[in-house]
């Protein structure tokens, strides 16, 4: 969330140089310029300081003592016990909070992979194959977009309930898979981006038809299939109310709903406290590797889907 | 304070869920109560059982060790509001409830109008435990209804006067025993620079544990139907009472469990806080650099000479409808709740306070408070125990009450409105729902 922001913010500065002197009149120009550059740095400063205050708060936080989080200002450092909570947050109730992470980890990491891989494919298929029932399979899928997860929660649930498989991993793994708008991002980038020459050419050759999707397609999906693993990635790891509903196992908790459950019981034992901000502030980091490193592959896989 | 109100946001998308929900199912008030047979079964049989409280899995496993033929499985999830409440009426439209959960008993009235509690009244030592029980908690569990017992009464939160001892006794005021001598005493420390206590807009039920102590109730049930009386002379009487202490500026009004809020505590800027046992542990943790310097006594009294108290809090281990094993159910929600050692395990994991008679003299509940200049506090709270009204009855839409007041509470903090003008707001909205959910209503 914090990461993405730098890139459009350097993006759009550069943009507005071209435009800027591209519309105004001459005379005028150097001055206009001046001050639409600066009007535009301070709407991105001001808007950069509002996202990134919650998170410096939440990483100043994580730094204190039980203590001192009470008595010391929220957004200015005192005693540095970062670790020292880090190893508390680590050791409480037999570690449930690294299972939770490693939970979370799992249910997005692989439903990621594996739910990219779907859209992929479905996308591909979608793009290159003529046949019957093919735009209304589309639409249906476009349609799906439309509808929350969180509606599909309870019916999930109900449904799950019938074969009795709530409180399983299978529960919050399964309906983690699906993802309808990277099917939607995939058909449009195969579209543009596989040329139906180099399919033909593969044919041709010999390749069959699921070799030339690994081989050829995939790869020039690449920065479509990057996108799509971060959106579901990032929808998976925050999404909340599916495992509220399905899951009663602790040990079976993503991070998300491990940390709730915590801070619903802050009355009850104050201590817990600490626990949920520096759970919090630890839970992010995750999220933030992920984009920092795939931040590239996002930004043209975006582009290149809003374009068509 | 923005995690709080996320969690608030994330609530309500609950209940409005719930709401969504819970009307296809919900055919008018509960079904009828005979205790149906409660017979062992052969063999092994295996439990499972919802909570969150933190660490019961430890207190469980005492149970397990012992009892190798009725093995209890320990689930948890958030608090009730928080989404397990939810998820109990979700498992039970889905038929894979568990065979245990924890209720709190404002949230009791609903799962019996839901229909989603087994009467357990038939089961071997149920009804013999009622002396056991503190007198308001078993009509809690009860209903008043004949030959019905729906839950085990589980923990209390009877309430008391938490003060600061030494800001007292260097002011020269004597510590309050009325409300009068408290309001008084309001004044007095205003004039010193700081605050009796703070007025938290959504505390409702610490409100309504007030107004249980006035003598006063908000809903009963007669011949079938609910009667709401968020109204009352004694609710009123309260409201009015507090709305004089929030027009004179005399109670901070900073939201309640925030730092703000442990702030004033820690900074001793306010001296009291009325609260239930469990609050003890509260201030402890939020106002570390007060130790030593609190005390507790029983709360002001509306009349000179009288000692009642009211309860903020505490929940019961209720069977859920459907469990196949009502008679072991019964048997394990009995020792968990009953049992010394389990009492004093919850108290130590979880600082519950027993709802047993002889739960409040746990040698674990004896000793003196370091934090509170070694008072031994809980003989307070034994004491005010005793002196709960037991006629005190929730209602079925406490969750939408509570949220309706404390929209109106928040306009009295914010300077529009009074106290009592919520309560008749929270009356008219509490009708509506409970009629909307075709519950028979009396006016």
């Amino acid at each position: 969330m914090s990461a993405t922001l730098s890139a459009p913010a350097r993006r759009g500065d550069e943009d507005g140089t071209p435009d800027a002197s591209r519309s105004g009149r001459k005379p005028r120009a150097p001055r206009e310029k001046l001050m639409s550059r600066t009007a535009a740095m301070i709407v991105m400063v001001v808007s950069c300081f509002y996202f990134l205050l919650p998170v410096w708060w939440l990483f100043v936080s994580s730094t204190k003592s039980r203590e001192q989080f009470g008595s010391t200002n929220g957004f200015l450092l005192a005693d540095f016990n970062l670790f020292q909570n880090i190893g508390d947050l680590f050791a409480y109730n037999d570690g449930i909070y690294l299972r939770w992470m490693l939970n979370s980890v799992l249910y997005a990491g692989a439903g990621a992979l594996i739910g990219t891989l779907i859209s992929a494919m479905a996308g591909y298929a979608l793009a290159k194959y003529r046949f019957p029932g093919r735009e209304l399979v589309f639409n249906v899928v476009l349609g799906g977009v439309l509808v929350p997860a969180t509606a599909l929660a309870l019916p999930l649930f109900l449904i799950f309930s019938q074969v009795g498989a709530t409180n399983t991993f299978w529960s919050v793994f399964l309906p983690s898979l699906v993802n309808p708008f990277g099917v939607y991002l995939a058909r449009i980038y195969a579209s543009a981006s596989v040329p139906d020459e180099l399919l033909e050419a593969s044919r041709l050759d010999g390749s069959g038809e699921v070799r030339t999707f690994f081989t050829i397609a995939r790869k020039l999906m690449t920065p479509a299939l990057v996108t799509i693993f971060l959106f579901q990635f990032v929808a998976i790891w925050n999404n909340f109310f599916l495992p509220l509903i399905m899951l009663r196992d602790e040990s079976l908790f993503p991070v998300t709903l491990g940390l709730y459950t915590w801070n619903s019981q802050v009355n009850q034992i104050p201590e817990i406290r600490t626990y949920v901000i520096i759970g919090a502030f630890v839970s992010i980091i995750p999220l933030v590797i992920a984009f920092l490193s795939l931040q590239r592959f996002w930004q043209s896989g975006l582009g290149s889907g809003s374009v068509k | 304070m923005i995690r709080k109100n996320s969690m608030r946001i994330a609530a309500l998308g609950v209940l409005s869920a719930l709401a969504l929900t819970g009307c296809a199912s919900n055919s008018g008030s509960g079904s009828s109560s005979a205790a149906a047979d409660c017979a062992p079964a052969d063999g092994k049989v295996e439990l499972s059982f919802t909570s969150w409280i933190p660490g019961i899995d430890k207190v469980v496993d005492l149970w397990n060790e012992k009892n190798p033929d009725i093995q209890v499985t320990v689930q948890t999830g958030p608090n009730g509001n928080g989404g397990t409440y939810k998820n109990f009426f979700n498992q039970l439209e889905a038929g894979n409830a568990p065979d245990l959960g924890q209720i709190e008993y404002d949230a009791l009235p609903n799962f019996r109008v839901q229909d989603g509690l087994e009467n357990i009244a038939a089961c071997d030592g149920v009804l013999d435990s009622k002396d056991q029980f503190i007198d308001w908690t078993w009509n809690q569990v009860t209903f008043g209804e004949d030959d019905a017992v729906y839950a085990v009464p589980q923990d209390t939160g009877p309430m008391a006067m938490y003060y600061r001892k030494d800001l007292f006794e260097k002011a020269g005021i004597p510590v309050p025993t009325t409300w009068e001598e408290y309001a008084a005493a309001a004044e007095t420390i205003r004039a010193q620079g700081g605050y009796i206590t703070n007025f938290p807009q959504n505390d409702v039920n610490w409100f309504a544990g007030l107004v249980w102590q006035a003598g006063g109730q908000w809903f009963s049930n007669t011949d079938d139907a609910w009667k709401v009386t968020l109204d009352s002379p004694e609710s009123t009487k309260v409201a009015d009472y507090w709305q004089g202490l929030i027009g004179d500026g005399l109670v901070s009004k900073v939201p309640a469990w925030t730092d703000e809020w442990n702030n004033a505590y820690n900074t001793g800027s306010d001296w009291t806080w009325i609260s239930a046992v469990w609050g003890a542990n509260s201030i402890s943790t939020g106002a570390p650099d007060t130790s030593g310097n609190w005390a507790v006594a029983p709360m002001p009294q509306w009349n000179a000479g009288e000692n009642a108290a009211g309860n903020w809090g505490g929940s019961s281990t209720a069977v859920l409808k459907g469990s196949k094993h009502p008679y072991e159910a019964s048997k394990f929600a009995l020792w968990l709740n009953t049992d010394p050692e389990a009492l004093t395990a919850l108290n130590q994991e979880a600082n519950l306070y027993p709802a047993t008679k002889d739960g409040l003299t746990l040698p674990v509940l004896a000793d003196g408070v370091p934090f509170y200049g070694d008072q031994a506090i809980y003989d307070v709270f034994a004491d005010a125990s005793g002196e709960v009204n037991p006629d005190f009855t929730w209602g079925p839409t406490m969750t939408q009450t509570y949220a309706d007041v404390a929209d109106g509470f928040g306009g009295v903090l914010g300077g529009s409105g009074t106290l009592t003008e919520a309560l008749e707001t929270g009356q008219e909205k509490t009708i509506s729902a409970l009629e909307a959910q075709s519950i028979p209503v009396a006016k």
